[in-house]
């Protein structure tokens, strides 16, 4: 690759030259840096705002949301959180949610990862009709495969079983990671498998034994992904999951502000334990995320 | 039979992997691509069989109910023992028929291109926006970045309900914002015109922070000397950005618009947790409509099922459009 010459010619730089400042940085004015500023601290407050006013609400007494006037705090209390976890199913539908997310994402990585490789490296008959057939189906909106797809598992009495909604999700998940992982192996040099064939190795030992443990990042961002769309779905679990105990938390959520109840203290509680954790996970890995979803455009 | 032969012996040679020595009969085309090609096949064999199974056959069935009338009533089921057969019959393409010239395909799929485009426009606007304030040097520009990546980080149905409370009517923090300025609240959610704004606000607040990311990565991507020469050469910042910038981003910037044309077209959480399509179905989109007509009142499964199908026709176009553009830069397949 174009990468290897560049590499080499770097230590040729004079060695007691150091790299230029980023341009511009000087020439900004005062009156630029303070319109700068000003934007982002807007932007963000933007981004924000409903996030801390999701835990503030959470943490005021049950039926203070009914309040119309801006409040910021009222009476501080963990009543919310406390009914939440003794007194719903929450419990129940995070571990549902988990079991299906966890499911999904394992049989989806295994079952995609030698075909990522297959057309990131092979040309064979049958390359177009697969690409094709990956790009369309992770297209698929739910609206197209959700009828038939109730139907046949009412038929093999699946509606309302967690692996029911596994099935579903794979529909997905599985060209969607195929699809990463290319993206991704695309990214690894070619001439390591050509060494590994060099020396001896069958194609599918040197996708085993040396590209697969190259990409780990890459399985891991496509694994992370699967695992969050399936966590995050709401359609699917919405039509299948008939019964109080076989809830997922979108489902679940949605229970508290009913046609016929409206318990904002409880989902506000319910919202802030599932997104704290989450929004934690996500910022520690987000910068691998975005690389990994856009590996193929950048080659990078 | 024997120009397939000849072929077949010039093209191992040409090519060079075949076993010239594997036997003493040249091998056939098909075995000949068996040898060459048994590897990529059989890895390729999970996907494409779970795909069969799992995508293929619903997408079979789900044409073939498309063309019949199976509503919830004639379904067939099993109650206990007793078995009771499914009665619904083949009507060709009445459902077609019936979709295509009805007043509810034409506003569903205008509001759906609206929203889809309006959408796409300020999360691509927005997101680069951002991403150039970010890829200066500055003061605390990491926790800017943190900030405004949080809509991301949230899961999307949570931040469909934080939304949906915030704009609440009556309760909403923002009504009660504009009160307190002295000025009428608004039905965000109850009033048709101002539905449709509130949930393309919330798909925009949503969506944001991945383009924003993206975009930032395919900035930094850009060698700083290109713009140093060009400020050189006495460029203005616009040329720079739009001679540049722009093209420089090329790559991601046609990654992350097809992607969020994907993601928002087929973005059913938002509209079916925000509003759940209403009021009266005006912030219903053509995914959120079929899921209603199957599931919701007397579940249709015939109507959704050629609706769904309807769907897949505008995708496959809108893939064949994608597939044109990487062609033209240079990815073959």
């Amino acid at each position: 690759m174009a990468a290897v010459p560049a590499a080499s010619a770097t230590p040729a730089r004079p060695a007691g030259a150091r790299p230029r400042p980023p341009y511009g940085r000087f020439r900004r004015s005062p009156l630029a840096s303070v319109a700068l500023h000003l934007t982002l601290i807007a932007a963000s407050l933007a981004a924000v705002f409903p996030v801390a006013w999701l835990i503030l609400t959470s943490i005021k007494p049950r039926n203070a949301w009914q309040s119309t006037t801006v409040e910021l705090f009222t009476d501080p209390t963990l009543d919310n959180y406390v009914q939440v976890l003794t007194e719903t199913s929450f419990l129940r539908w995070l571990a549902n949610s988990l079991i299906v997310a966890a499911l999904t994402t394992v049989i989806a990585v295994v079952i995609a990862a030698s075909t990522g490789y297959a057309v990131s490296r092979f040309r064979f008959p049958g390359y177009r009709s697969i690409m094709w057939m990956l790009l369309v189906t992770q297209m698929f909106p739910v609206a197209i495969l959700i009828v038939p797809i109730y139907n046949l598992m009412a038929g093999l009495g699946l509606i309302n079983q967690l692996p029911g909604l596994v099935i579903a999700y794979l529909t997905s998940a599985v060209p969607f990671c195929a699809w990463m992982m290319k993206g991704y192996f695309d990214s690894v040099p070619v001439s390591i498998d050509e060494a590994g064939r060099l020396d001896g190795l069958t194609p599918f030992g040197t996708f085993w034994r040396l590209i697969l443990p190259l990409s780990k990042p890459g399985l891991a961002v496509a694994a992370f992904y699967a695992f969050i769309t399936a966590w995050a779905e709401v359609a699917y679990a919405t039509a299948f999951m008939t019964g109080d105990d076989k809830y997922t938390l979108a489902v679940g959520l949605a229970q508290f502000v009913g046609q016929h109840k409206a318990e904002w203290g409880l989902l506000t509680a319910s919202a802030v334990l599932i997104a704290v954790p989450a929004a934690v996970v996500f910022l520690l890995v987000q910068r691998h995320l975005v690389t990994g979803l856009t590996a193929g455009a950048t080659k990078s | 039979m024997t120009t397939e032969l000849a072929d077949g012996a010039a093209a191992a040679v040409t090519r060079g992997r075949g076993r010239a020595t594997a036997g003493s009969r040249p091998p056939g085309r098909l075995r000949r691509s068996l040898q060459t090609h048994w590897y990529a096949w059989a890895m390729c064999a999970p996907v494409v069989i779970v795909t069969a199974v799992l995508v293929g056959y619903p997408l079979l069935r789900g044409v073939y109910l498309s063309l019949t009338d199976a509503t919830e009533a004639n379904m067939g089921r099993t109650i206990g023992m007793n078995v009771i057969p499914a009665t619904y019959e083949f009507v060709g393409l009445r459902n077609y028929a019936d979709i295509l010239t009805s007043a509810e395909f034409a506003s569903r799929l205008g509001w759906t291109v609206v929203w889809t485009v309006v959408c796409v426009a300020c999360h691509f606007g927005l997101g680069l926006g951002l991403a150039m304030l970010l890829n200066r040097p500055m003061r605390l520009r990491a926790l800017y970045r943190v900030l405004l990546v949080l809509p991301w980080a949230v899961p999307s149905f949570v931040s469909a309900f934080i939304w949906r409370y915030l704009l609440n009517g009556e309760y909403g923090v923002v009504n009660a914002m504009l009160r307190a300025a002295g000025l009428p609240g608004i039905a965000w959610l109850d009033d048709p015109f101002w539905a449709k704004i509130s949930v393309i606000v919330v798909n925009v607040w949503l969506g944001v922070p991945f383009m924003m990311l993206a975009l930032l990565g395919g900035l930094q991507a850009i060698p700083r000397e290109l713009h140093e020469a060009a400020e050189v050469d006495g460029a203005s910042p616009w040329q720079r950005f739009r001679h540049i910038t722009l093209p420089g981003l090329r790559p991601v910037s046609s990654t992350v618009i097809l992607l969020g044309t994907i993601w928002t077209f087929n973005q059913f959480p938002v509209i079916f947790l925000v509003t759940r399509g209403g009021p009266g179905g005006s912030t219903e989109i053509l995914v959120t409509y079929a899921y209603q007509l199957a599931f919701e009142g007397i579940r249709d499964y015939a109507g959704s099922a050629a609706w769904g199908m309807v769907i897949l026709a505008l995708l496959v176009v809108l893939a064949s459009v994608y597939r044109r553009a990487l062609h033209r830069q240079g990815e073959v397949w």
